[in-house]
């Protein structure tokens, strides 16, 4: 019986400590690569660990193309995106889940079904209908969407609000509160740690989006990281050392966000899960 | 109170939710409704957005299916990967989920490991493994070649490249085990010990508890892994620019194409409502015969 035990451990270690390899391989790789030249990644055999750390690439990110810039830009343009989010969903969700107008539930059921749209069907018409209004290569496109609420932060916050008791907004309104204050006053407080969840996904899908940028800007000095990344990369010569070393800079800041943050990373994800 | 007093207060009532709501009003006029719209025409006519749009009706969608070979190519592809990737993340998934579950010393170290692919950026993910692919410089041919075995041409090759698109996607598997992961949290000890009692082993535990408990999740999970890997874009617009020989063509990176590089954008919206209909299809057939073998406990059966 406890032999079995013990063999039963011994298989989930091993099983665990693969899993584990094949994770942390990549990133590893990423990083060694980043504190190599180019003529030391294209040596054979290779070589594994670099000898010494050489720190080029990471002067080179910076001189070889606006790499300042794309952070700055990135930053800024999260941050509003957040700035939006918080406010859009916190407004929608109050009112789906917490007043009782008439058409509530129509609203909600079109809320949620945008969710089962997928993105690149709307692409092109967007793509459409920002050139009609005259808002490609400016930052119209990326940020002010954000505005009018996600479907995946309205069912979140929804499902949250739910769990407040009703008392709370009533005791607000007798002391004639509206439901302006009422939420800002009442519900903001208490729903923190949802709103949390809400900013941290917004700097997620802002910071590491790909196809917007991709569509809307044309002009390097108004790039992101993400296709910021794709300017190093050419038909004739890629920098690999100071592209790898850009990567890096690229997925820092995300790490570290996870590891301050890390309980609201699970919470988001699963109750967009399992509460569907 | 009073009838009229109600009365005010439902239209207050009224007003205030639907000044609350605005936002999504207007989002999906803006952003749904209203694109959706201008696709629905737009995929009737030829336009290359310089001169005026030609008017043709069902003719694109007709050329589609007669004349752009690289269309069904893209399909045929992606549906490949597709039939590839979402099984083989679920299986993966699910087996991480399980060893993370079980009760050993460190396994919030394991937990975090394992979800730390999640938040690479899928651009930086496409570089990473493009690089670990390389034929010559590789990690992966070094691995191979020092346990004695043949190199491969991963994404250089016809036959690999999906395959490759699809080991790096598995890869990328957090999100998936932490969904998994909270559903066997919330799988009851009491029923669990039951099978101990009746002298079950871990084979009966899992097949008569967790998977009847966990289809439902299984369900999402398969939903949201099989739209994601429907729309297949970034991987092999960065790394293989849909080659060799259009063998990584996937369905989006040809509609981008068609769009923004060949300017055939009537073209381009007709294919993306097409995939917009087999992705919708698919998804419910999935739903449909999942009556079979998802269980909820609410139902009465």
């Amino acid at each position: 019986m406890k032999k079995a035990k013990i063999s039963k451990y011994f298989f989930i270690y091993t099983m665990l400590g693969i899993g584990s390899t094949i994770s942390l391989i990549p990133l590893l790789w990423l990083i060694r690569c980043s504190f190599m030249s180019t003529e030391d990644m294209f040596k054979l055999p290779l070589i594994l660990v670099p000898k010494s750390l050489n720190l080029q690439n990471y002067v080179d990110v910076f001189t070889m193309v606006p790499f300042a810039r794309f952070y700055l830009n990135t930053i800024v343009i999260v941050l509003i995106n957040i700035i939006g989010a918080l406010i859009s969903n916190l407004s929608i969700a109050y009112g789906l889940a917490r007043i009782d107008f008439r058409g509530r539930k129509l609203m909600f059921s079109l809320s949620i079904g945008t969710l089962m749209l997928p993105a690149y069907v709307q692409l092109i018409p967007l793509f459409l209908e920002w050139n009609f209004i005259g808002g490609i290569n400016t930052w119209l496109p990326l940020t002010v969407p954000a505005f009018f609420g996600n479907a995946f932060f309205i069912f979140m916050l929804y499902q949250f609000l739910r769990t407040i008791p009703r008392d709370y907004d009533e005791a607000a309104f007798m002391d004639g509160a509206n439901y302006p204050a009422i939420i800002v006053k009442v519900i903001l407080p208490l729903a923190k740690p949802a709103m949390a969840v809400v900013a941290i996904f917004q700097f997620m899908f802002t910071w590491n989006d790909f196809m917007a940028p991709l569509l809307f800007l044309n002009d390097t000095k108004l790039f992101t990281l993400a296709i910021g990344l794709r300017t190093f990369i050419s038909t004739f010569y890629t920098p690999w050392g100071v592209l790898m070393a850009a990567a890096t800079l690229t997925v820092l800041p995300l790490i570290l966000l996870f590891f301050m943050a890390q309980k609201y990373f699970v919470s988001g994800l699963t109750m967009g899960g399992i509460k569907g | 109170m009073s009838f009229k007093k109600r009365g005010m207060n439902d239209r207050r009532q009224n007003l205030w939710g639907w000044i609350l709501i605005s936002p999504l009003v207007m989002g999906l006029t803006l952003w749904v409704v209203f694109p959706m719209g201008l696709s629905i025409f737009t995929s009737m006519t030829r336009w290359d957005m310089i001169s005026k749009p030609e008017f043709v009706g069902f003719q694109n969608y007709i050329e589609i299916f007669t004349k752009d070979e690289l269309f069904l190519k893209s399909i045929r592809n992606t549906v490949y990967f597709t039939l590839l990737s979402v099984p083989m993340q679920m299986l993966v998934a699910l087996m991480g989920a399980l060893l993370l579950n079980s009760s050993i010393n460190g396994k919030g170290v394991f937990r975090t490991i394992f979800y730390l692919p999640s938040l690479i950026p899928i651009v930086v993910s496409s570089i990473m493994w493009l690089w670990m692919y390389n034929h010559q410089y590789g990690l992966i041919n070094f691995f191979l070649n020092n346990l004695g075995l043949d190199k491969v041409k991963w994404i250089d090759s016809t036959e690999m490249v999906i395959p490759s698109l699809s080991i790096m996607n598995i890869w990328n598997i957090g999100n998936v085990i932490v969904i998994f992961l909270a559903g066997l949290q919330g799988i009851p000890d009491d029923l669990m010990e039951a099978v101990e009692i009746d002298g079950g082993n871990s084979w009966h535990k899992f097949h008569f508890v967790i998977l009847p408990l966990l289809s439902p999740i299984i369900l999402y999970n398969m939903i949201v892994s099989l739209i994601k890997c429907l729309q297949l874009f970034v991987e092999p617009y960065i790394m293989t620019n849909g080659g060799p020989v259009n063998s990584s063509l996937s369905f989006v990176l040809h509609i981008y194409n068609n769009a923004f590089k060949y300017g055939k954008m009537g073209m381009a919206n007709a294919m993306a409502w097409v995939l917009f209909i087999l992705t919708m299809f698919i998804s419910l057939i999935i739903f449909k015969t999942s009556d079979q073998w998802t269980y909820y406990e609410g139902d009465k059966k």
